[in-house]
């Protein structure tokens, strides 16, 4: 395996790390939810009573970060280099698998594995398998 | 108050995926490219959000409201059927595909990417497409 280590960022991305566990913890103890980002946004589809203010507050949240980022720092550019055809494939898989799945990165492999949930566990390794081959099919043998 | 804790919550979620890296789909992708030049770094992103996580719930798993009073929303299913597992992997090859998962999607929105809006209003389709089946099926 060949590491790239000029690129590895570990201290930024734990201390990322630490604070998306600081949004969980602040989404579970004071809303009592799981802040899993596809259920969040997906719910919106059906909100039930009184869940369309704190569903929306949530996402706000999330596309204003980088503005609040921004007031102490530069803003890293991300570099998406994906076309447009297959941002729209993309998108419509991650947001059909999802919701079958019933949870993404933040619902299954942040909150469920800290929750300790075999269901999250093994929707966890399904989503990273998935990642890992659909990514080595991309790049090493197409 | 339940408006302005999801407010928070989202905003230092997001910002926590500026830090970490995982709002750059480059560096998703470097870190789910095993057979390349690979970047671990998001598998500590996974580390120190967990860390936290374990004692989060920890807390929450003995309440049956949270702070503000809120009914307590775990999830009680443990079925591992064949929807979870085949919803995540193709969660996983659109992940793959385009190195952008749901939350990081939304922040890099925040930044101004026009491509970000476009997985974002395709990524809202598909979970259109779901809302439409799932109601029709019994």
């Amino acid at each position: 395996m060949d590491v790239d280590w000029s690129s590895f960022t570990p201290i930024a991305s734990l201390a990322g790390g630490v604070l998306i566990g600081v949004a969980a913890a602040v989404f579970v103890l004071f809303n009592g939810r799981i802040a899993g980002i596809s259920g969040v946004l997906g719910g919106l589809f059906r909100p039930g009573k009184g869940e369309l203010g704190w569903r929306v507050a949530f996402i706000l949240g999330l596309v204003a970060a980088p503005l609040a980022y921004a007031r102490f720092a530069a803003l890293p550019r991300p570099r998406i280099d994906a076309g447009w055809g297959e941002l729209v494939i993309a998108g419509l898989l991650v947001g059909l698998g999802t919701r079958y799945g019933s949870g993404c990165t933040s619902g299954h492999g942040v909150c469920g594995l800290s929750r300790l949930s075999p269901r999250s566990l093994a929707a966890t390794v399904a989503f990273m398998a998935a990642g890992f081959v659909t990514v080595f099919v991309l790049r090493h043998l197409l | 108050m339940p408006v302005l804790t999801a407010l928070l919550a989202g905003l230092v979620f997001g910002i926590g995926l500026v830090v970490s890296g995982m709002a750059d789909p480059a560096k998703v992708l470097a870190f789910l490219d095993l057979a390349g030049r690979w970047d671990p770094s998001l598998a500590l992103v996974m580390a120190g959000a967990i860390a936290v996580g374990l004692a989060a719930f920890a807390v929450a798993r003995r309440r049956t409201t949270s702070w503000l009073g809120a009914p307590l929303r775990l999830p009680t299913s443990r079925h591992i059927d064949t929807r979870l597992v085949a919803g995540s992997v193709l969660f996983g090859i659109g992940w793959g595909i385009a190195g952008f998962c749901p939350g990081p999607a939304l922040t890099a929105l925040g930044m101004g990417e026009a491509k970000a809006a476009v997985f974002v209003l395709a990524m809202i389709a598909g979970m259109g497409v779901f809302e439409l089946l799932d109601r029709r099926a019994p």
